[in-house]
């Protein structure tokens, strides 16, 4: 559920700088506002952070004494096979999931975006799945998938009763679905959102240029989503990064390792195997491989959100 | 523009106050309390939730905290695997309950290495009608070093193949005497639509138990012990090899029920099949009679369930009496606790355990107790064939084997099921799994 915490600076809301009376004497006034968000950050964000960081150079086994032990558990770490896989399993499920969510969530936010009643009542629908618990969604979709008493047996569709958390392949294009199941409505709602707010202008001069309206959603729907694509794009890659317990109820990491992401590595060699020093070091790579793809997207993203979309709007 | 700064003060303190506050009172809330409650000083003893257990175990702590008004028990329940990751988080930042809850072997031992449990030999002797009642088996694994750190408690649990004699006789089978019956049987029940065994492959100690009889019955209790006792390259050992193929060989003949790897055990989806006939067999812990006893209708009172020990292989060198599992539960107390606290839970080790009233608790669920001369009392039960079966297994076995994945150290465990895991994936080959255990020999 981190995207949903994930907070989203106010200052990539388009035309927040434009806002009036942000003079420098007045954003002094206000600093003071930023405290309790400030020591919140500190205590939960940076604190346990640089804590991590110690611990990745020491063992710990959770029960005796902390000794430094220097780079040993990152040697450890680094040489083990099983984190190049972790790794490679943490980048399919990402990149899959995004492939699937991020058309479907744009198609479905155009869509809901229209204010008709009966988009309305399905708007309601879609919604359904954001308001259900992680892990009530893998106890769910375990038992629906279930290869003796599921879905599949009870009705006896053979096409359905597959083994499905049971063949490496499978058990990953499950995750991947129900992840995107999950998920889809929420990037819905900002790319509904997102399309509500491009000028109306726009389409009408669009129509009197003869425009039909596939030509439309890509010269002007998309374009004008560009950052909305990012924001999201952004939540979904880091979210899919911390993935731990959908996956943890539905296949715990198996068949063998097929879904073990680094999320659910961590945890196991942490809190299973006792070894402190191993995990901290692989949540040391997590937080890596998050801001560094946080940077990637900001960049692809012109880095800026200072540069208007609503020109000539 | 007054009023706006106000709202959106008002908004800030109210999306940031709240969370806040929510973690500091769970912070607050979540160790446990050791402190001393109204009434005078108190001991406390976590334990697990499962029923019908869970019950027993309540009915002991209130007979004592009945008795003993001045010094009481307080108790926390929690389900298996939520215990065992809590109690060691909990050990490990010095809020350990009193009474600690276990399986001995490798995990007492790390607890034992790091100071965090106290020493019971000077207590057992000095109280020897305690340690006199109990299995002398059961104190195996609550040994280290010579020294004895846990009370054996509650029932022993061996590890039993089960079947249910409606499908053998619907296909007009009789259950397996040797291994190579078993892989006889394997095509016939394909044949019918039946799966040969049933297998909670996702909780990963479920497949652990067929290794650990196929390397008793092959190369009997050593080669595991050279495992424990850290020797070099032990599970490279011919017996462990040809173990490790011997259970490749079953996964390829189909012989485990279809997606068995997606199957946990804590669902009872494996004991279901059994009960419902989807499978013919399955290899589990004693406990699984109360749960198919209680889950599966008529089942086990109508006669369906049958039961015999892990059969030998043609040619294997272990005794075919042996057996594994857990030889009892054990409790330790916490060296982290005050004198007051131990002075309790020495008197609930000595007068609120293994107690007859408890002792008539456990044969109620169909369960063994770890006391000595209670055969009269089994032979009693409205389950007496079963409890005897048991109890026969656990009294004349001569090597009762810990679990593996107890009797290592959790890091070497945790290789272990990974390990395990992966071979019934047929993933890795035996050779590739004795290498990478190897690897962790002695961690």
């Amino acid at each position: 559920m981190s995207t949903l915490v994930t907070p989203v600076p106010p200052a990539e809301r388009q035309g927040a700088e434009r806002g009036a009376g942000a003079g420098p004497g007045r954003e002094r006034g206000l600093a003071w506002l930023a405290a309790p968000a400030l020591v919140v950050f500190v205590a939960f964000g940076a604190i346990p952070l640089v804590g991590v960081l110690l611990l990745s150079f020491t063992t710990w086994d959770t029960l005796g004494t902390i000794s430094v032990t220097g780079l040993e558990s990152w040697r450890a770490v680094l040489s083990d096979p099983g984190l190049p896989h972790a790794l490679w399993v943490t980048f399919l499920v990402m990149a899959l999931s995004w492939l699937v969510q991020t058309p479907m969530s744009v198609l479905l936010g155009v869509f809901l975006a229209g204010h008709q009643r009966y988009r309305a009542v399905l708007a309601v629908f879609y919604f359904v799945p954001l308001l259900l618990s992680s892990a009530a969604i893998a106890v769910t979709y375990k038992a629906l998938l279930d290869p003796n008493f599921g879905l599949g047996a009870g009705l006896g569709i053979e096409l359905l009763a597959q083994d499905w958390l049971g063949e490496p392949h499978l058990a990953l294009g499950v995750v991947i679905f129900v992840v995107s199941w999950q998920f889809i409505p929420f990037h819905t709602l900002i790319y509904q959102g997102g399309v509500r707010q491009i000028p109306r202008s726009m389409y009408e001069a669009a129509e009197l240029d003869g425009a039909g309206r596939i030509r439309t959603f890509f010269s002007i729907t998309l374009p004008q989503l560009k950052y909305t694509i990012i924001t999201s794009s952004t939540l979904m890659v880091a979210g899919s990064l911390t993935f731990f317990d959908l996956i943890f109820v539905l296949t715990a990491g198996g068949p063998g390792d097929a879904t073990r992401v680094l999320a659910l590595d961590m945890y196991k060699r942490g809190f299973q195997a006792n070894l402190m020093g191993h995990a901290s070091a692989i949540a040391v790579i997590l937080v890596l491989v998050g801001l560094a793809l946080a940077l990637l997207l900001r960049r692809i993203g012109g880095g800026s959100s200072s540069a208007s979309q609503l020109d000539g709007a | 523009m007054e009023p706006r700064t106000t709202t959106r003060r008002a908004f800030l303190s109210l999306s940031l106050g709240l969370p806040l506050g929510a973690a500091l009172a769970a912070c607050g809330s979540a160790g446990p309390g050791t402190a001393a409650g109204g009434g005078g000083p108190k001991a406390t003893y976590w334990y697990l939730s499962q029923q019908p257990a869970e019950g027993v175990r309540r009915r002991a702590v209130e007979r004592f905290n009945k008795a003993n008004p001045n010094g009481q028990i307080a108790e926390t329940t929690f389900q298996n695997d939520a215990y065992k990751t809590k109690i060691k988080t909990a050990i490990g930042a010095g809020q350990a309950p009193t009474i600690i809850f276990g399986w001995g072997g490798g995990t007492l031992r790390s607890y034992v290495q790091a100071g965090q449990v106290d020493d019971l030999t000077p207590w057992f002797e000095q109280n020897p009608q305690v340690k006199d009642r109990l299995f002398p088996s059961a104190f195996g694994a609550a040994t280290i070093e010579g020294k004895i750190y846990a009370l054996p408690i509650e029932r022993v649990q061996p590890i039993v193949l089960f079947y249910n004699k409606k499908v053998f006789d619907q296909v007009g089978v009789q259950p397996p005497q040797t291994w190579g019956d078993i892989m006889d049987l394997v095509p016939k029940f394909n044949a019918k639509g039946i799966a040969p065994f049933s297998l909670g492959g996702q909780s990963r100690w479920t497949n652990m138990m067929w290794l650990e009889f196929l390397f008793d019955r092959i190369g009997g209790p050593e080669v595991f012990q050279a495992v424990f006792d850290g020797e070099k390259d032990a599970w490279s050992h011919p017996a462990a090899i040809d173990a490790l193929g011997k259970v490749q060989e079953l996964v390829k003949a189909d012989g485990f029920i279809k997606g068995f790897s997606s199957i946990t055990a804590d669902s009872n989806a494996d004991q279901a099949l059994l009960y419902t006939g989807k499978a013919a067999m399955m290899l589990h812990g004693s406990w699984s009679y109360g749960i198919q006893a209680t889950e599966g209708g008529d089942f086990v009172s109508s006669g369906g369930l049958g039961y015999l020990n892990f059969p030998p292989v043609d040619g294997g060198k272990g005794d075919p009496g042996n057996t594994v599992g857990n030889p009892a539960q054990y409790l330790s107390i916490s060296s982290k606790a005050t004198a007051q606290e131990k002075e309790i839970a020495k008197k609930f080790f000595a007068t609120g355990l293994s107690t007859d009233q408890e002792i008539d608790d456990w044969i109620a669920t169909g369960s063994v107790p770890i006391v000595k001369g209670i055969e009269s009392k089994l032979a009693a039960s409205k389950d007496a064939e079963w409890l005897k079966f048991v109890y026969d297994i656990a009294s004349n076995a001569k090597t009762f084997g810990q679990s593996w994945d107890q009797a290592l150290s959790p890091t070497a465990a945790e290789v272990l099921l990974d390990n395990i895991a992966k071979l019934f994936q047929l993933s890795i080959s035996p050779e590739q799994f004795a290498t990478n255990m190897n690897a962790v020999i002695g961690q």
